[in-house]
C-alpha cells in the first residue's frame, strides 16, 4: 500500500507542476507585444482586424476564459503555426525532437561512462594528487561555457588536427543522423563536458559518504577485501541516488543542446528554438518550453520511481 | 580536521546580533585557511581591479569602431590585438567584463534576494501555502533557465537593467528551496515558539530571527548565484540576445569573435573565453570555501 501511494503522490505532483507549467507559458503568450492577434496578421493589420481576429479567437474573453481555451487547445495537440516556417509547432517538434534526444543521450552517456569511474576513483583515493588533479579539471569544466569549449573543440580537431568535422550531421532523420558517426562526435563531447563535472562530483560525494558508514566498518572487520567492498556494497549504494540527479539534470541536459546545436549547426530542437528566438516565432518557442518542461516533470518523476524500485528507503521518507 | 574548539550552540542564542558576530567570525577564520578559496577572492579582485582601474592605465577608445585598424594581431599598441571593428581587444576585455561582473553580481543578489523571501515564506506558512509555493518552484526548475530567459530577451529586448531583473526573475528557484528548507529546521526551535507565546508576529520572526539565523546559507547560495548568472549572461550574449554593441560583456565579444575561429585570431576568442572561466572558478572556489567554513555550526 505505501508504494502505492508513494506513486500516487508523486502523480498528483507531477500533474500539478505540469499545470502550473501550462500557466507560466499562456502568461508568456499574453503578454507578447500586441497580443497574440499581432504576432499572427503582421505589423500591417488594422485594428478592426485585430478586434475581429480576437472575437473569432476567443481572445477578448476575460483571462481565465482565455487560458481554459488555450489548455483545451494544447491537450487537444494544437501548439499553434510556426510565423516563420509555416508548419504546425507539433510537426516541427515532432520531426526535431528525437534528433536533440540522440544527441542529448548520447552525451549522457558519454558521461556517465567518464564521470562515475572518476568519481570513484577520487573518492577512494580522497586528498591524493588524482583527487586533486580530477577536482581542479572539473571546476574548470563545470566553469567552461558549453560554446567555448565546443569551439575549443572545433579548432583543436576539426582546424588542428582534421580528424572530425565541424559540422555536425544534417540529416533528416535519427537514422540519417547515426548514419555519420564522425560528425557526431565533437556535438556529443561538448555537450557531455559539462555533465562530466556535475557527475563526477556527485559520484565522488555519495561515494565518500557511503564509505564513512557503518557498513563498511564492519565489513571491513569481518576480513572482506576493500575492493570487494567497493563494488559489492558501496557502488550500488552510491549509484542509486544517480539515478535521481540524472533526472533532475534534465533541464542542463536541454539548455546545453541549445548551445551546442547552434554551434555545430545540428539540425534538432535547440537550433529550431535559436532561430526562433532570432525571428521571434512566439508559437515555436513557447512549444519547445512546453515539451521540455513535460519531458523534465516525467524524467524527474520516472527517476523517482525508479530510485524507489532500487532502494526502499526512498519511499519512506518522503 | 580543524583543531578549532568551537563549542557546538546547545541553546541556540537569543540575539541574533551577537550569534552573527561570534559565528561570522569563526566562519570567517575558517575560511581564510582555505588556500583554494583565498586564491578564489584574489583572482576576482584581480579582476575586479582589472575592469575599473584597468581602463585608467590603458585608456582605449571603446564607442567609436575604426576600421583602419580593424584584426590587427597584438602588438606594443594594441596588446591584445583589435577586432573585426576596429575596438582595442584589451580595452574591450575590461570593458566587457565591467559588465559581466555588474551582471552577475546584481541579478545573482536579485535572485537570492527573491529566493530567501519565498523560501522563507513558504517554509514558515507550511501547510497548502507551501505545497502551492514550492509547486510553482518545481514548475520553474522543470523549465530550463536559458529557455525561459531567451523567450523574455527575445519578446522585450532588454538592457543591461532588463537582463539582471529577467535573470533575477528565472534563477531564484534554487535559493528558494534552500531557504524553505533551512526555515523547516529554524521555526520549531525554542526561540521562535517563545517569540510567539510572548506576542511576537509573524513577520517579525521571520526578519529578525529566521533569516539571521539562515544568513550562511544565504551569503553562500550568492556566491553560486552569481556564477550561475555570470555564465548565463554569457549564453545570453553569445546566442545574440544580450546587450547591443558598442556595449558589451565576454559572452557578447565571444559571440563576435566566432567568425575568427577559421583565420586564426585567437586573441578574440581566448581572453574572454578564458576570463569567464577564471571568474566563475572564483565565485565557485569562493562558494565552496564558505560553505565548508560554515558547517562549523555542526550538521543539520
Amino acid at each position: 500500500m505505501t508504494s502505492f501511494w508513494f506513486v500516487f503522490r508523486r502523480l498528483v505532483q507531477a500533474v500539478t507542476v505540469i499545470f502550473f507549467v501550462t500557466v507560466v507559458v499562456f502568461l508568456l503568450l499574453d503578454a507578447l507585444p500586441g497580443g497574440p492577434a499581432r504576432g499572427i496578421l503582421g505589423p500591417d493589420a488594422t485594428e478592426q482586424q485585430i478586434a475581429a481576429f480576437n472575437a473569432s479567437q476567443g481572445l477578448d474573453q476575460p483571462a481565465v476564459v482565455r487560458y481554459v481555451l488555450y489548455l483545451g487547445r494544447t491537450l487537444s495537440g494544437d501548439l499553434g503555426v510556426s510565423y516563420g516556417l509555416n508548419a504546425p509547432v507539433t510537426e516541427l517538434l515532432a520531426e526535431r525532437l528525437p534528433k536533440t534526444l540522440v544527441l542529448t543521450t548520447l552525451a549522457a552517456l558519454v558521461a556517465l561512462v567518464i564521470a562515475v569511474p572518476l568519481g570513484l576513483l577520487q573518492a577512494v583515493r580522497q586528498n591524493r594528487l588524482v583527487d586533486y588533479i580530477a577536482t581542479v579539471v572539473t571546476f574548470v569544466l563545470y566553469a567552461t561555457p558549453v560554446f567555448f569549449f565546443g569551439l575549443i573543440l572545433i579548432i583543436a580537431f576539426s582546424q588542428a588536427a582534421r580528424w572530425f568535422p565541424s559540422q555536425a550531421p544534417q540529416g533528416q532523420t535519427v537514422g540519417d543522423v547515426l548514419a555519420e558517426p564522425q560528425a557526431l562526435v565533437l556535438p556529443v563531447l561538448a555537450g557531455a563536458a559539462g555533465l562530466i563535472a556535475v557527475f563526477s562530483r556527485y559520484t565522488r560525494s555519495a561515494t565518500l559518504e557511503n564509505l564513512s558508514e557503518d557498513y563498511v566498518r564492519t565489513a571491513l572487520a569481518t576480513g572482506t577485501p576493500y575492493p570487494r567492498i567497493i563494488r559489492q556494497h558501496v557502488l550500488r549504494n552510491s549509484l542509486t541516488p544517480l539515478i535521481a540527479m540524472l533526472g533532475y539534470q534534465i533541464p542542463v541536459l536541454f539548455g546545453g543542446t541549445l548551445v551546442v546545436e547552434q554551434l555545430f549547426n545540428y539540425p534538432g530542437m535547440g537550433l529550431l528554438f535559436w532561430n526562433a528566438a532570432q525571428s521571434s516565432d512566439y508559437p515555436v518557442l513557447l512549444g519547445c518550453v512546453l515539451i521540455i518542461a513535460i519531458a523534465t516533470v516525467l524524467g524527474s518523476l520516472l527517476a523517482d520511481l525508479a530510485q524507489s524500485v532500487i532502494d526502499p528507503r526512498v519511499r519512506s521518507t518522503r | 580536521m580543524s583543531s578549532l574548539s568551537t563549542p557546538s550552540p546547545v541553546t541556540p542564542p537569543l540575539s541574533a546580533d551577537s550569534a552573527g558576530a561570534t559565528a561570522g567570525r569563526v566562519m570567517l577564520r575558517r575560511f581564510l585557511r582555505n588556500r583554494v578559496a583565498v586564491a578564489g577572492v584574489v583572482v576576482l579582485a584581480l579582476f575586479v581591479l582589472f575592469c575599473l582601474l584597468g581602463p585608467v592605465l590603458y585608456p582605449t577608445d571603446q564607442t567609436r569602431t575604426d576600421l583602419t585598424s580593424a584584426n590587427l594581431p597584438p602588438s606594443a599598441e594594441h596588446w591584445l590585438g583589435t577586432d573585426a571593428v576596429g575596438f582595442d581587444q584589451l580595452g574591450r576585455l575590461m570593458e566587457g567584463g565591467r559588465l559581466s561582473l555588474l551582471i552577475g553580481f546584481a541579478a545573482g543578489a536579485l535572485a537570492t534576494v527573491i529566493g530567501t523571501l519565498w523560501g522563507a515564506i513558504a517554509g514558515y506558512a507550511g501547510g497548502w501555502v507551501d505545497a502551492v509555493m514550492m509547486r510553482i518552484v518545481d514548475a520553474g526548475i522543470a523549465i530550463p533557465a536559458l529557455f525561459i530567459l531567451l523567450v523574455i530577451a527575445a519578446i522585450s529586448r532588454p538592457d543591461a537593467l532588463g537582463l539582471i531583473i529577467i535573470l533575477g526573475l528565472v534563477s531564484w528557484l534554487v535559493p528558494a528551496r534552500l531557504l524553505r528548507a533551512e526555515t523547516l529546521t529554524l521555526k520549531n526551535r525554542d526561540y521562535i515558539l517563545t517569540l510567539r507565546a510572548i506576542g511576537g508576529s509573524h513577520s517579525r520572526s521571520i526578519v529578525h530571527h529566521i533569516l539571521p539565523n539562515s544568513i550562511s546559507t544565504i551569503i553562500v547560495s550568492v556566491t553560486f548565484q552569481i556564477a550561475d548568472a555570470i555564465l548565463l549572461v554569457a549564453y545570453v550574449s553569445y546566442l545574440g540576445l544580450g546587450v547591443q554593441s558598442p556595449a558589451t560583456d565576454w559572452g557578447g565579444m565571444l559571440s563576435q569573435g566566432l567568425t575568427a575561429t577559421y583565420s586564426g585570431r585567437w586573441w578574440l576568442i581566448l581572453p574572454p573565453g578564458l576570463s569567464i572561466i577564471l571568474v566563475v572558478c572564483a565565485f565557485n572556489a569562493i562558494g565552496d570555501g564558505l560553505r565548508d567554513a560554515s558547517e562549523i555550526r555542526g550538521r543539520r
